[in-house]
C-alpha cells in the first residue's frame, strides 16, 4: 500500500492506494450520493448516483466513484454540471419507477428534481434493483436465497420461481441493507413475515425456554449453530434470559 | 497423423500435399456456408455427388464444400476450377445439366452465369463486379478450402506464419510486428491490437489467457460466423501466434451456440491442429505449449462485451463490470487476459507472412488493412464484402453492392451494428476508417452495414434499434435499463402520433445521459441511432410530432386510413 495525494473539490487529501474515490470522500466528510453502495458488500456500480468527474491534465471524464481507485495527482470534482445531470436523470427515472419511495422522493428534493417527465409506473413497489439485498444474502449471509432474475427491463429481485425459498434463513439482512425500504419484515406472535416485491414468506420464530418470548427465527439460529459449531441447545434461552 | 516436430517437417508436409494436387484437375467448389445451406445448398451438394457418380467421374473430378464465398444474394454458389467458372443460384434440378454440359462436355450454361445489369454475362468469379472491387485478404481463402480439411489450409500456405514465429521470432518481435502493422481491433472498439498484447504480456499474473470473441450478435451481421465456419484454421493460427507473443498457454473460443456450424468447424479444426502438433504440447518442437477450448454462449448480445463475456465463462451471470482495471491486467479468473475478435485473429497470419510494412501500406493513416462488412438491407448485392480501409461508403454501396433495387432512392446506411449511426446521402463519400466514421456520428463496429431506401422511416428505424438494445440490456445500471425503456416509449409515442413538443430535446438529453452515465459500452453507444437520425433526419421527427405525418408512410397510425 502506498500513500497518494489527490484533490477532491479543491481539497488536497491523502489516501492509500486501493481505496476508492467514494471511500476517500466519505472519510473526509465530502458528500457523494449513492444508493447501491454498502461497505458490507463489494462495490457494484449500478445506481450511477456516485458518478464524479475526474481529470488529469487536459482530459476529464465521468467515473463511478464507488469503483474508481484513487491515484496520485487525481483531480476529482463531485459537483459539476455534467455530474449533476447524470444524478438528476437517474433520480427522475427512479422516481418514475418507484413514485411511492420516500427515499427517492427525498433524493429528488435534494437534487432539485421535480415531477418526472415520464409516466409513473403502476404498482406500489419501491425496489430500484440495486442488488444490495441479493449481494448481502450471498456475500455476507452466505445463503443466496434471493437473486436477480430476468434481463434488462424485466429484471426483478426474487426467490427461485417466486416461491418460498428453502435457502432463506429469515435473518432479514436483505431488509436491513435495502436503501429504499422495499422489503418488509413483521414479527407477530410465533411468526416472522417477510414481504418482498414478488413474494411473501413466513417463518417460525423460536420461543425462549425460560421467558416464553418469541425472539428469533428458528432457521437463523439453526444456521448460526451450524456455522459456529455450537451445541444444539445454545439458543434455547433468549439473550435476556441467558446469563 | 504423426505430429509435426519442426518447421522443416511442416514445409515438407506442405510440399507433399501440394505435389499430390494436380492444378489442372477439375474441382467443383460449392459454398457450404450457412446462407447457401439455407437456400438448399446441402441438396445441391448431394446432387453433384450423385451426378458425378452417374458419369463415372467420382475421384476424377473433385468436389469441395467450402466456406461462405460472400455473395449470399446469389446462392447457392458453385465455382468450377481451375477456370473459376462462376455459377449462381444453382438448384438441385439444375445439377444434372451443369455436370453434363460443363464438366463432361466443357461447355458453359449461360443462364447460371452472373449477368451485369444492362450488360453481358460474365464467366469467371473475378469478373463479377461484386468481387472485382473487393480486397479479399482475410476472407479470400474461404472459397478455396474445405474448412474441415487441414490439408486444404496447409495447401494455401496455412500455419507458415506460426512456423515463422516459433522458429525465428521472439515474442517481443511478434508484438512489435503487430504493433507496426497498425492493426486495430475488428470487434468494434478499434483498440490497437499490438498494444493490447503488450499490456497483457507485461501484466503480472499466475497465468495468461487468450480469448477469441465469436459472440457476434448485431442484427444482420455474420462476418465472424462465416470466418469461423469457412476458415477456422486461420483464426486458430492467429490465436496460437498471439498466445506465443503474450505468453499464454490456454485459449478459449467463446462462440454463441446458435452458430452450430461455426462450433462444429472450430471443433474439427482444433482436433486436427492437435493431431498435427500445431496445438498442444511442444508445438512444432519449439517447446511452446498451447491448448484451445470452445465455450458456447447462450446467445445474449451483452456477452459480446468483454467483461460480461468473461463473467459468462466463469459461470456467472453475463453482466459487465466497470473496466477501470483492464481485462488485459485482470480478466478471466482475475488473470491477464487478451480478448480479440474473430476477424482480428484471422488478420494475424497475414501480417506475419507479409510483414508489417506490407500490411500498413493498405488503408488509411489511422486504419490499416481491410475490413469485412455484412452488406445487407435494401441493396442489390447482399453479402459479405471485404474492402480496404479508406474505400468510401459510396463505392461499397454502388460499385460492390450495385445500388438500391426496384428503382428506389437511397436514404441512409447504418454502420456499426445496433449502436451505430445512420449516415445520409450527403456523407456517402466518407472513407471507411475508425475515426472518420466516429466523427460523423456512427462507428466502424464489428462490420454491420444496413442500407435503407426512401421507403424507410428514420424514426421507426431509431425505435427498432432502441427496442433491440432495450431487449438486450442486462439491466444492471439505471441509465441503460430505465433510460432505454423510456426512450423506447418516447419513440413509440412519436411513431404512433402521440409525440409532443419537446420530445426531440428530451431524447437528446437522455442520449447524453446514457453516454455519460452507463456502466458499459452497450449503454454508452446505445443512443447513436437516435442521435444520428435526429442529426441527419430531424425533419422526419418534426413531421411525426408537429404534422402527425410519417413522410415515408411506414408508421401505421400516421397514415391516412390507419392501415
Amino acid at each position: 500500500m502506498k500513500t497518494v495525494t489527490l484533490t477532491i473539490d479543491g481539497r488536497e487529501l491523502q489516501a492509500e492506494t486501493g481505496q476508492t474515490i467514494l471511500e476517500v470522500a466519505r472519510d473526509n466528510n465530502i458528500y457523494i450520493p449513492a444508493l447501491c453502495h454498502n461497505e458490507a458488500v463489494a462495490a457494484y456500480g449500478a445506481c450511477r448516483l456516485c458518478m464524479v468527474e475526474v481529470s488529469r491534465g487536459d482530459w476529464a471524464k465521468l467515473v463511478t466513484s464507488c469503483l474508481y481507485e484513487v491515484e496520485d495527482g487525481l483531480v476529482v470534482k463531485t459537483n459539476t454540471e455534467r455530474v449533476n445531470n447524470v444524478r438528476r436523470l437517474v433520480t427522475e427515472l427512479l422516481l418514475a419507477r418507484c413514485p411511492d419511495s420516500e427515499v427517492i422522493q427525498d433524493l429528488a428534493k435534494e437534487l432539485g428534481v421535480g415531477e418526472p417527465r415520464f409516466t409513473p409506473e403502476e404498482g406500489n413497489h419501491k425496489c430500484i434493483l440495486c442488488a444490495l439485498c441479493t449481494r448481502a444474502c450471498q456475500e455476507v449471509v452466505g445463503a443466496s436465497a434471493i437473486s436477480l432474475v430476468n434481463r434488462g427491463v424485466n429484471r426483478q429481485m426474487a426467490t427461485p420461481f417466486y416461491a418460498f425459498s428453502d435457502a432463506c434463513i429469515a435473518c432479514g439482512s436483505c431488509a436491513y441493507v435495502c436503501p429504499t425500504g422495499a422489503i418488509d419484515i413483521e414479527d407477530a406472535g410465533d411468526t416472522r413475515k417477510i414481504t418482498m416485491p414478488n413474494v411473501t414468506m413466513e417463518f417460525k420464530l423460536k420461543q425462549c425456554k425460560t421467558c416464553g418470548a418469541y425472539w428469533a427465527p428458528e432457521r437463523q439460529l439453526a444456521h448460526i449453530i451450524k456455522q459456529a459449531d455450537l451445541p444444539p441447545d445454545a439458543f434455547d434461552d433468549c439473550p435476556d434470559c441467558r446469563e | 497423423m504423426s505430429k509435426i516436430k519442426s518447421l522443416a517437417e511442416l514445409e515438407s508436409l506442405r510440399e507433399s500435399i501440394t505435389k499430390q494436387r494436380d492444378p489442372e484437375k477439375t474441382v467443383i467448389t460449392i459454398c457450404g456456408g450457412t446462407g447457401c445451406r439455407a437456400y438448399g445448398g446441402d441438396e445441391v451438394i448431394a446432387a453433384f455427388e450423385e451426378e458425378l457418380k452417374r458419369h463415372g467421374l467420382t475421384g476424377k473430378v473433385d468436389l469441395r464444400i467450402t466456406g461462405c464465398h460472400g455473395f449470399c444474394e446469389r446462392g447457392p454458389l458453385v465455382v468450377i476450377k481451375p477456370e473459376n467458372i462462376f455459377y449462381q443460384r444453382v438448384r438441385v434440378q439444375h445439377v444434372p445439366e451443369l455436370v453434363e454440359k460443363t464438366i463432361v462436355n466443357g461447355k458453359l450454361v449461360e443462364r447460371f452465369l452472373f449477368s451485369i445489369i444492362g450488360g453481358d454475362r460474365v464467366v469467371h468469379e473475378e469478373e463479377v463486379p461484386f468481387y472485382a472491387r473487393q480486397k479479399r485478404l482475410v476472407f479470400g481463402n474461404n472459397g478455396l478450402i474445405d474448412p474441415t480439411n487441414i490439408e486444404d489450409y496447409l495447401a494455401v500456405g496455412g500455419y507458415a506464419a506460426l512456423g515463422k514465429c516459433l522458429s525465428g521470432m521472439s515474442p517481443e518481435e511478434v508484438i512489435d510486428e503487430v504493433k507496426a502493422s497498425g492493426l486495430r481491433g475488428r470487434g468494434g472498439g478499434g483498440f490497437p491490437t499490438g498494444r493490447k498484447w503488450e499490456t497483457t504480456r507485461k501484466a503480472e499474473g499466475d497465468a495468461r489467457y487468450v480469448i477469441c470473441n465469436a459472440d457476434e450478435g448485431d442484427p444482420g451481421a455474420y462476418m465472424d460466423r462465416s470466418l469461423l465456419e469457412g476458415n477456422p484454421h486461420s483464426v486458430l493460427e492467429g490465436m496460437i501466434i498471439g498466445a506465443y507473443a503474450i505468453g499464454s498457454h490456454q485459449g478459449y473460443i467463446y462462440v454463441r451456440h446458435e452458430y452450430p456450424l461455426a462450433v462444429r468447424n472450430a471443433q474439427i479444426a482444433i482436433q486436427q491442429a492437435e493431431e498435427h502438433g500445431l496445438l498442444g504440447q511442444n508445438i512444432l518442437g519449439s517447446g511452446f505449449d498451447f491448448t484451445v477450448r470452445i465455450n458456447r454462449g447462450g446467445g445474449a448480445f451483452i456477452c459480446g462485451e468483454s467483461t460480461a463475456l468473461m463473467a459468462s465463462m466463469e459461470g456467472k451471470v453475463g453482466e459487465p463490470r466497470a473496466k477501470y482495471v483492464h481485462t488485459s491486467e485482470k480478466g478471466l479468473w482475475d488473470q491477464p487476459t487478451n480478448l480479440n475478435n474473430v476477424e482480428t485473429w484471422a488478420n494475424i497470419p497475414l501480417i506475419i507472412n507479409n510483414g508489417a510494412e506490407w500490411y500498413s501500406s493498405i488503408g488509411t493513416e489511422g486504419s490499416k488493412g481491410t475490413k469485412i462488412f455484412s452488406l445487407v438491407g435494401q441493396i442489390r448485392n447482399t453479402g459479405l464484402v471485404e474492402v480496404p480501409m479508406g474505400i468510401t461508403l459510396r463505392e461499397i454501396i454502388y460499385d460492390i453492392g450495385n445500388g438500391i433495387p426496384r428503382g428506389k432512392k437511397f436514404k441512409a446506411v447504418q454502420t456499426g451494428g445496433p449502436s451505430g449511426g445512420c449516415i445520409p446521402e450527403s456523407l456517402l463519400d466518407t472513407p471507411v476508417d475508425f475515426d472518420e466514421l466516429t466523427k460523423i456520428g456512427s462507428m466502424m463496429g464489428s462490420g454491420g452495414m444496413i442500407v435503407m431506401d426512401e421507403t424507410t422511416c428514420m424514426v421507426d428505424i431509431a425505435k427498432y434499434f432502441i427496442n433491440f438494445l432495450e431487449g438486450e440490456s442486462c439491466g444492471k445500471c439505471v441509465p441503460c435499463r430505465e433510460g432505454l425503456k423510456r426512450m423506447s416509449q418516447i419513440l413509440g409515442n412519436i411513431t404512433s402520433g402521440k409525440g409532443q413538443e419537446g420530445d426531440i430535446e428530451l431524447l437528446e438529453e437522455m442520449s447524453q445521459f446514457l453516454i455519460d452515465g452507463s456502466l458499459c459500452g452497450l449503454g454508452n453507444t446505445a443512443p447513436n441511432p437516435v442521435l444520428s437520425t435526429i442529426r441527419h433526419f430531424r425533419h422526419e421527427y418534426e413531421a411525426h410530432i408537429k404534422d402527425k405525418k410519417c413522410p415515408a408512410g411506414v408508421c401505421k397510425e400516421l397514415t391516412k386510413d390507419g392501415s
